[in-house]
């Protein structure tokens, strides 16, 4: 039981995490390799605001994430727009050298000491005990913070204009832009959402073990989990999740726990082999000369 | 009829055409002899490590910047190199050389099995798989250490102590690797990997096997690349996984970008930039008077500014160095005409 709740919470923050590759794959067909740095730049926003709205963790909670957001478009008004149209290999080196730049900046900023969000915003982490398994207060707010973001995400994408507009940019750019839809708006968006949702996932993980340098090996970690799902599929994400931390936690558990950096990439490079675009991509994009 | 006829296949094929190149070589070739006796410590020190770089430098260049393969497995392989040699220093004392032709063997093991994904995926997969494989050959080395008890990394003597005769090793190490690419890229196989770079259909109805040229450009990349690691592994005389981490990789693909893709002279110039730059970054601080103040982040620093290197080349000049230094030249050669770009 134990195991299985620990499958979930680890599941619960690949999937987080995954939607941010996701999306901006799925979108304008980069690879984001500064995730990590943003989902940790997110974790920083709530040290941040947590100390400047102290005694109202509520309002602190929603400026970080209103921040996480406005740095997702940022980038991409910064940086990612003048890397349309170039190639695959110079889009995702941008990708890179925004995240060493992102390192480099917050450890400038910030100090290299752990920092603690979840004390700072007055509040402690209570275990809970569960039909015989313990869970952390924090790992629980991850599986119901996941929950919500996938569901909202559904209901965006198939129920809103703009996820409508979101999804027929990723399916043909020119065509939508043919239709007057502006594709920049649209990019800008997908890079807010994917860097909100990552940062809400560095915030949680932040709460839970406490913000330090980690955090971005785990942001790499997820990404296995996007690919073996599929890059261009949410739900693909959701079970590539699901797949990865079972099969980590249960090596972890009864093989050897050096296993758990590796076990992701073991999984991905299994899937490359086999069946290169995911459980539930598409495969026509692999095969495009 | 004036002008540089060529009306002979051996002049055609001839690394040095002109006279006035064979001089200028000559020149640059007595300049670098002259180097070690005139720099200090410090200067030779990062010559030293330039020349080290710039055959894995060298290697990349060849995987990517000619054949067309994005790789992001580039420290796997170094890591691959240096550990080879690291084991049979420890545990059969075998001596280099023994430890440089097995490195090259398992560098060129490691090539065919990083290049077996390209035969089937393209672009960003790759990458993707060349990394996951970095990340499994770093388990596997930090796996030796920890279960042989060298949890800090390995000691190796070397078998050169003096900085001056490492120069000259290194020197060759580097030259060789440069005619060996130089060759190879106006023989048969080069031609191969630029048209499978170019399109890969229109390769394979030439006539040639794409196959066969995506696992060559694998194989002998990761060979020289295994090759360099066993050397760094003598230089540095230490090995230990935490050395090989993901950020070498990003330095040597920084290298082929900031130098220039699809241009040897691109690779050196860019092992250059990268390898001077922290250094570079030091003295403007110590200029700035920012250094003691800054000195417990300097790494962070350091990033910072690479960081910000790197997209500035991406954004601005993504010919690299070599463009800025072709566009240099063609001002000169030209002047007092100006030569416009054919495309924008």
């Amino acid at each position: 039981m134990q195991l299985a709740v620990n499958i979930l919470v680890l599941a619960a923050i690949y999937a987080l995490i995954c939607c941010g590759y996701v999306l901006i794959y799925r979108v304008s067909r980069v690879l984001s390799l500064a995730h990590g740095e943003l989902m940790m730049l997110g974790a920083y926003g709530l040290y941040a605001t947590a100390s400047l709205f102290s005694g109202h963790p509520i309002v602190a909670i929603a400026a970080a994430a209103a921040i996480a957001l406005a740095v997702g478009v940022a980038v991409y008004f910064a940086l990612m727009w003048r890397m349309t149209g170039e190639s695959v290999l110079a889009a995702v080196l941008a990708t890179i050298a925004l995240g060493i730049l992102l390192r480099g900046a917050m450890i400038l900023m910030f100090g290299t000491q752990t920092r603690y969000p979840l004390r700072d915003l007055g509040w402690t982490n209570a275990s809970l005990d569960i039909l015989g398994a313990r869970i952390s207060a924090v790992g629980l707010a991850l599986i119901v913070c996941t929950a919500l973001v996938y569901l909202g995400l559904a209901v965006f994408l198939l129920a809103t204009r703009w996820g409508i507009r979101m999804r027929a940019a990723g399916q043909h750019p020119l065509l939508a832009a043919q239709r007057g839809i502006g594709l920049h708006g649209i990019y800008a968006l997908a890079w807010g959402l994917a860097t909100f949702t990552g940062g809400l996932a560095g915030m949680l993980i932040a709460s839970d073990a406490g913000l330090e340098s980690t955090l971005v090996i785990i942001g790499l970690k997820a990404f296995p989990a996007a690919l073996v799902g599929g890059l261009d599929s949410l739900v693909g994400a959701l079970v590539g999740s699901l797949v990865v931390a079972a099969a980590e936690v249960l090596l972890i558990n009864y093989v050897d726990p050096l296993l758990s950096d590796v076990v992701p990439f073991a999984i991905l490079l299994a899937m490359l082999v086999v069946r290169p675009w995911g459980l539930f991509g598409t495969r026509e994009e692999l095969d495009r000369v | 009829m004036s002008g540089y006829f060529r009306t002979r296949y051996t002049e055609d094929s001839a690394l040095l055409d002109t006279r006035s190149r064979k001089f200028w070589l000559a020149v640059l070739l007595a300049g670098l002899a002259a180097y070690p006796f005139a720099a200090n410590v410090l200067w030779l020190e990062l010559a030293n490590q330039v020349l080290l770089a710039s055959v894995g430098a060298i290697a990349l260049m060849l995987l990517t910047g000619y054949a067309g393969q994005i790789s992001l497995g580039h420290a796997g392989l170094l890591a691959a190199g240096a550990f080879t040699t690291g084991i049979l220093f420890k545990e059969l004392s075998a001596p280099f050389w023994v430890t440089l032709p097995a490195s090259a063997v398992l560098g060129a093991a490691l090539g065919l099995l990083f290049g077996l994904p390209s035969l089937r995926l393209r672009g960003l997969y790759l990458a993707v798989s060349t990394l996951a494989l970095h990340f499994i050959v770093i388990y596997l080395g930090g796996e030796y250490e920890t279960r042989r008890g060298y949890s800090t990394g390995i000691v190796i003597d070397s078998p050169i102590g003096d900085a001056r005769a490492w120069y000259f090793v290194l020197l060759a190490a580097s030259a060789a690797t440069l005619v060996f690419a130089l060759n190879l890229l106006r023989a048969r196989t080069g031609r191969a990997w630029r048209a499978i770079h170019g399109r890969e259909a229109v390769a394979e109805a030439l006539g040639i096997d794409v196959h066969r040229a995506k696992l060559s450009a694998f194989v002998i990349s990761s060979t020289l690349t295994s090759m360099a690691g066993c050397l760094l592994a003598y230089y540095r005389g230490f090995v230990s996984a935490e050395a090989f981490s993901l950020y070498l990789t990003i330095e040597y693909v920084a290298m082929i970008i900031i130098g220039g893709m699809g241009s040897l002279l691109g690779a050196i110039l860019g092992t250059v930039f990268v390898v001077l730059f922290p250094y570079a970054i030091d003295a403007a601080m110590a200029l700035l008077g920012m250094a003691e103040r800054l000195s417990s982040v300097v790494f962070a620093v350091n990033y910072a500014a690479f960081g910000l290197a790197m997209i500035a080349f991406l954004v601005f000049e993504p010919q690299g160095l070599v463009g800025l230094w072709r566009r240099a030249r063609d001002w000169f050669a030209l002047w007092p005409f100006k030569q416009r770009p054919l495309s924008r």
